[in-house]
């Protein structure tokens, strides 16, 4: 399958998801220009880590307004197969293609640590190849990854089994101690409606290989090529 | 005409960056300091034909760009200088 990989001036995680993609998975990847329109045969287009545009105003605020986005967005809207990490689920939620926001975290400390999660959903393109209640050990490095949501949209979201990960301690329980950033419901990352879009603030692409510490990040890409291949058969139920 | 715009956080919304000041506060004796929340301040100049039309173009530019509308509120005060 065909990947894009957007950068924007401030990205800084662009390099690790191609390699991850490339070396690891032995996928397609091509990095995407923010000046750029979205041009060619994507399956799946991913938003990197990093501080885009300096995250100035509020992180995210001004990607979404880039050339790229605009074909991002239109390409979400066809169904295309959209991917967010950390700074790109910020600018997913800021373009609205994501319900909520990413506020400051609670402690107001900037976390670089692993955290567990559980998977909540596995009947997405996302999280298709992983077991409902699995936990995954994914890196989490954020200022900005506390999730909020109004009532009503955290109601929506629990009803149309949007919440794909939620943070957990090791025993895969939600406790206070185990949500590194004061994220409402313990919320980690969530879908949209379509099930084609999804935002998370951990790193699957940081954890990718033994040697990083973990490698449950390719449960989500690998959940992504599996979906990828059984496209044509199968939809997803919202 | 200069255009003086605040956004805050809606209520609701927590504010970490307020409590951690409002502490600060009450650390220095301030004990009478309650509900501190933070904002952004903006200040931008413009030409408009009219207040009017002004008001419109700012409420846009809040509206898309200046405040996210799932947390935050906006007021704004137009003066002609």
């Amino acid at each position: 399958m065909h990947w894009g990989v957007v950068v924007f001036p401030g990205s800084c995680d662009e390099q690790d998801v191609h390699d991850c993609l490339k070396n690891v998975l032995g996928q397609r990847v091509e990095f995407l220009w923010h000046k750029d329109r979205l041009n060619g045969d994507f399956d799946c287009v991913v938003l990197p880590g990093g501080f885009s545009y300096g995250d100035y105003l509020r992180a995210g605020a001004m990607a979404r307004f880039s050339p790229i986005m605009q074909g991002v967005i239109d390409f979400a809207h066809n169904g295309g197969l959209v991917l967010g990490i950390c700074n790109g689920f910020q600018i997913l939620c800021q373009s609205g293609l994501l319900p909520g926001a990413l506020t400051r975290n609670t402690h107001l400390q900037f976390i670089c640590r692993q955290v567990y999660l559980r998977l909540e959903e596995t009947e997405t393109p996302f999280t298709c190849a992983g077991k409902k209640g699995q936990l995954l050990r994914l890196p989490v490095k954020h200022g900005e990854g506390c999730y909020y949501a109004d009532p009503a949209t955290l109601e929506r979201l629990r009803k149309n089994r949007q919440i794909l990960l939620r943070y957990v301690d090791n025993k895969g329980k939600t406790s206070e101690p185990a949500n590194p950033n004061g994220s409402l419901d313990h919320i980690a990352g969530v879908c949209n409606e379509g099930r084609n879009v999804f935002g998370l603030m951990p790193h699957p692409e940081d954890a990718g290989e033994k040697i990083l510490g973990s490698e449950d990040g390719l449960k989500i890409f690998s959940s992504i090529i599996e979906a990828c291949g059984h496209r044509e058969q199968k939809a997803w139920p919202s | 005409m200069r255009v003086r715009i605040f956004i805050s956080l809606k209520e609701g919304v927590l504010d970490p960056q307020g409590k951690a000041v409002e502490r600060s506060l009450h650390t220095l004796g301030y004990g009478e300091v309650q509900d501190v929340r933070m904002g952004k301040y903006i200040e931008v100049s413009l030409d408009a034909p009219s207040r009017q039309t002004a008001e419109g173009r700012i409420r846009e530019m809040c509206d898309k760009l200046l405040a996210n509308p799932v947390i935050e509120d906006y007021r704004f005060e137009i003066s002609s200088e």
